[in-house]
C-alpha cells in the first residue's frame, strides 16, 4: 500500500523533486543521487512511521539533509570554496514548505536541459533523464544505441552545463520566443521518436509519447500566456488519439483513410479540439498550431470520405507560406492531390523533386508512387515504388511500400 | 565566471575589404571595446597579426621543432580574442554576438577553466 504510494509520488513527482534540489545544489549529479536517496529513505521509514502529512516536502527535506551530509564530508578533504558556499546556502532555514519557487523550478530545468548551447540529441536525452526520470538503459533502448554511449552523452552534456555556465533560470522576455522554440521542438521530438518508428521497444516508444505528452501539458500550465504550448499539446493528443488504428497487430502500417475511426480516443480529440480553438485566439497561429489545426480537420471527419480537403490544402498554403520547408511543400502537394485531382498534386511533387530537395526521403517517391498509380501509371509508379523501398529504414514502412509495389506491377 | 572570446574571420575576404570599409570596423571596435570596459566585462583582449606571421612550436623527445605557419589550415582563422567577466554563458554569448566580427565570421566562446591555488 504504502510502496504503491511512494512508486506513484516517484512517478508523478520526483522530476519535480529533482528540479528543486538542482535548484539549491546546482549539481545534476549530487541532487539526482540525493533525490534516489530520499525515496530509498522513504520506503523505510514510511510503511512505520506512515505517510508523512506532506511527502513532497518530507523528500525535498530529507534529499537537502543528504546533500548537507555529503558536502560536509566533500569539504572535510577539499577546502573548495563554491562547495563551503553551497553548504551555507543549504543550512538556512528551510522557508516554509510549499516555497513559491518550486513551480518555477521544474520550468527552469526544462530551459537548463534544453538550451541551444547543447546539442540536439543532449537536450532530448537529459530531457528525459531529469524531467521524465527515465533511465539511462530506457532512453538507450528508446534510440537504439548502447547504454554506454547514452550514459557518456549524459555525462558531457551535465558536464557542459556546469563547466560553461549554462544558467539555471526561465529565460528573460527578450530569449524566450527562442528559447521556447527549442524547448517544444525537444518536446515534439520525443513525441515524433516514440511516434513515428514501430522498431524497438514498443513499451518505451508509447512510454515516449505519454512523456511528451505530459510535458507539453507541464509547459502549457506553466506558461500559461502563450500561443504555442497549448498548439503542440493539441497536435500531440490529436496524433495520439489515432495510436490504436494506425496499426496492424502485427505491427504493420495502416494509412489514415483505411484506419478504423471507431478506434480513435475521442476523448483525446475533445480535448485536442479546444485547445486547437484556444491556441488560435492567442494571436497569429504558429507552426504547432497550423499543424494541430489541419490534424483537427481529419479528427472531425466521421469517414476519411468526409475529410475536408479544400480546408487542409488552404492550411498547408498558410503553413508553407509562414514556415516553409521541403517537407511541408510535400505535404501541400498531397493534400492539393486530394482536393484538385492527382494531376494537379503531382506537377508539384515534380518541381519539389526537380529542385533537388528531399534527396533520401523515401516519402516524397511513395507520395509520387501513390499518384502515378491513382492516375493509371502502373509502370512509372512502380518504379518509384522501388526507389521509396530502397529509401525506407522503418520496417513497417517498408513493409507497406513493398505491398504497393507488387499491387502495381 | 571567465570566458573567453575567440574570434575567426577569413583572413582572404579581409584583404579584400577597402579601406574605408576596415576603417569602419576597426571603429566598431573601438566603440564596442570601450563599451564592454565600461560595463565591467572586460579583462583583456587584443587583434593577433595575421596567420602568415604564426609560428607552432612542438617539443618531440626533448627538441624543439618550430614549424612556419598556423596549426591548421581552416577557411576561418583565429583573428583576435576578449577575455571577458560574465555572470553565465547567456551573458557571455550576448556580449560575443556584438562583437563586429561575429557578423562575418564567427566567435567561439569558451569558459576559462578557473585553477585552485596550490596549498
Amino acid at each position: 500500500m504504502i510502496a504503491d504510494a511512494i512508486g506513484r509520488l516517484y512517478r508523478e513527482e520526483s522530476g519535480r523533486i529533482l528540479a528543486t534540489l538542482i535548484r539549491l545544489l546546482g549539481d545534476f549529479d549530487l541532487a539526482e543521487e540525493v533525490v534516489q536517496e530520499a525515496f530509498a529513505a522513504a520506503l523505510e521509514q514510511w510503511p512505520d512511521e506512515g505517510l508523512p502529512r506532506n511527502p513532497r516536502a518530507w523528500l525535498v527535506q530529507t534529499a537537502r539533509h543528504r546533500a548537507i551530509d555529503r558536502l560536509r564530508r566533500r569539504v572535510r578533504f577539499s577546502e573548495k570554496v563554491d562547495e563551503l558556499t553551497a553548504l551555507q546556502a543549504l543550512e538556512e532555514p528551510a522557508g516554509e514548505e510549499e516555497d513559491p519557487g518550486v513551480r518555477d523550478d521544474q520550468l527552469r530545468l526544462i530551459f537548463t536541459c534544453c538550451h541551444p548551447s547543447l546539442a540536439t540529441e543532449a537536450q532530448v536525452a537529459l530531457t528525459l533523464r531529469t524531467l521524465c526520470g527515465l533511465s539511462t538503459e530506457e532512453i538507450a533502448r528508446a534510440f537504439l544505441v548502447p547504454t554506454a554511449t547514452m550514459a557518456q552523452r549524459l555525462v558531457r552534456a551535465k558536464h557542459k552545463i556546469r563547466a560553461a555556465g549554462i544558467p539555471y533560470r526561465v529565460p528573460p522576455p527578450e530569449l524566450l520566443p527562442e528559447r521556447m522554440d527549442a524547448v517544444m521542438a525537444v518536446v515534439y521530438l520525443v513525441f515524433t521518436e516514440g511516434y513515428a518508428a514501430t522498431v524497438g521497444d514498443a513499451l518505451i516508444r508509447r512510454e515516449l509519447c505519454a512523456e511528451a505528452i505530459r510535458l507539453a501539458r507541464r509547459l502549457d500550465a506553466l506558461l500559461p500566456d502563450r500561443g504555442e504550448p497549448p498548439a503542440l499539446l493539441a497536435l500531440l493528443l490529436l496524433h495520439d488519439s489515432r495510436r490504436a488504428s494506425r496499426t496492424t497487430p502485427d505491427g504493420d502500417l495502416v494509412l489514415l483513410e483505411d484506419q478504423d475511426r471507431a478506434q480513435w480516443d475521442q476523448a483525446q480529440i475533445a480535448e485536442g479540439l479546444s485547445l486547437v480553438e484556444r491556441a488560435l485566439r492567442r494571436g497569429p497561429p504558429g507552426p504547432y498550431a497550423l499543424q494541430a489545426a489541419i490534424a483537427a480537420v481529419h479528427a472531425r471527419a466521421p469517414r476519411a470520405a468526409d475529410t475536408d480537403w479544400r480546408q487542409i490544402t488552404a492550411l498547408y498554403a498558410l503553413l508553407l507560406q509562414r514556415f516553409p520547408s521541403p517537407v511541408v511543400a510535400l505535404n501541400h502537394a498531397v493534400a492539393v492531390a486530394m482536393s484538385e485531382g492527382p494531376a494537379a498534386g503531382l506537377r508539384l511533387l515534380d518541381s519539389l523533386s526537380a529542385r533537388g530537395e528531399l534527396p533520401n526521403y523515401h516519402l516524397l517517391p511513395a507520395a509520387r508512387a501513390d499518384l502515378l498509380r491513382r492516375l493509371g501509371r502502373d509502370q512509372e509508379a512502380a518504379a518509384a515504388y522501388r526507389e521509396a523501398v530502397a529509401l525506407a529504414t522503418n520496417g513497417a514502412e517498408r513493409r507497406f511500400l513493398e505491398r504497393r509495389l507488387a499491387e502495381t506491377t | 565566471m571567465e570566458y573567453m572570446l575567440l574570434i575567426y574571420n577569413s583572413e582572404k575576404e579581409r584583404a579584400s575589404m577597402s579601406e574605408a570599409q576596415r576603417g569602419e570596423i576597426f571603429g566598431e571596435y573601438r566603440a564596442f571595446t570601450d563599451a564592454i570596459v565600461k560595463s565591467g566585462h572586460f579583462k583583456a583582449g587584443a587583434p593577433l597579426q595575421a596567420t602568415s606571421t604564426a609560428t607552432t612550436v612542438r617539443v618531440k623527445g626533448g627538441k624543439t621543432v618550430t614549424t612556419d605557419g598556423p596549426f591548421a589550415e581552416t577557411r576561418e582563422q583565429l583573428g583576435g580574442y576578449y577575455l571577458v567577466e560574465a555572470r553565465d554563458l547567456d551573458e557571455a554569448t550576448a556580449i560575443a554576438a556584438r562583437i563586429p566580427g561575429a557578423r562575418f565570421g564567427s566567435v567561439e566562446v569558451r569558459p576559462v577553466l578557473q585553477m585552485t591555488q596550490p596549498r
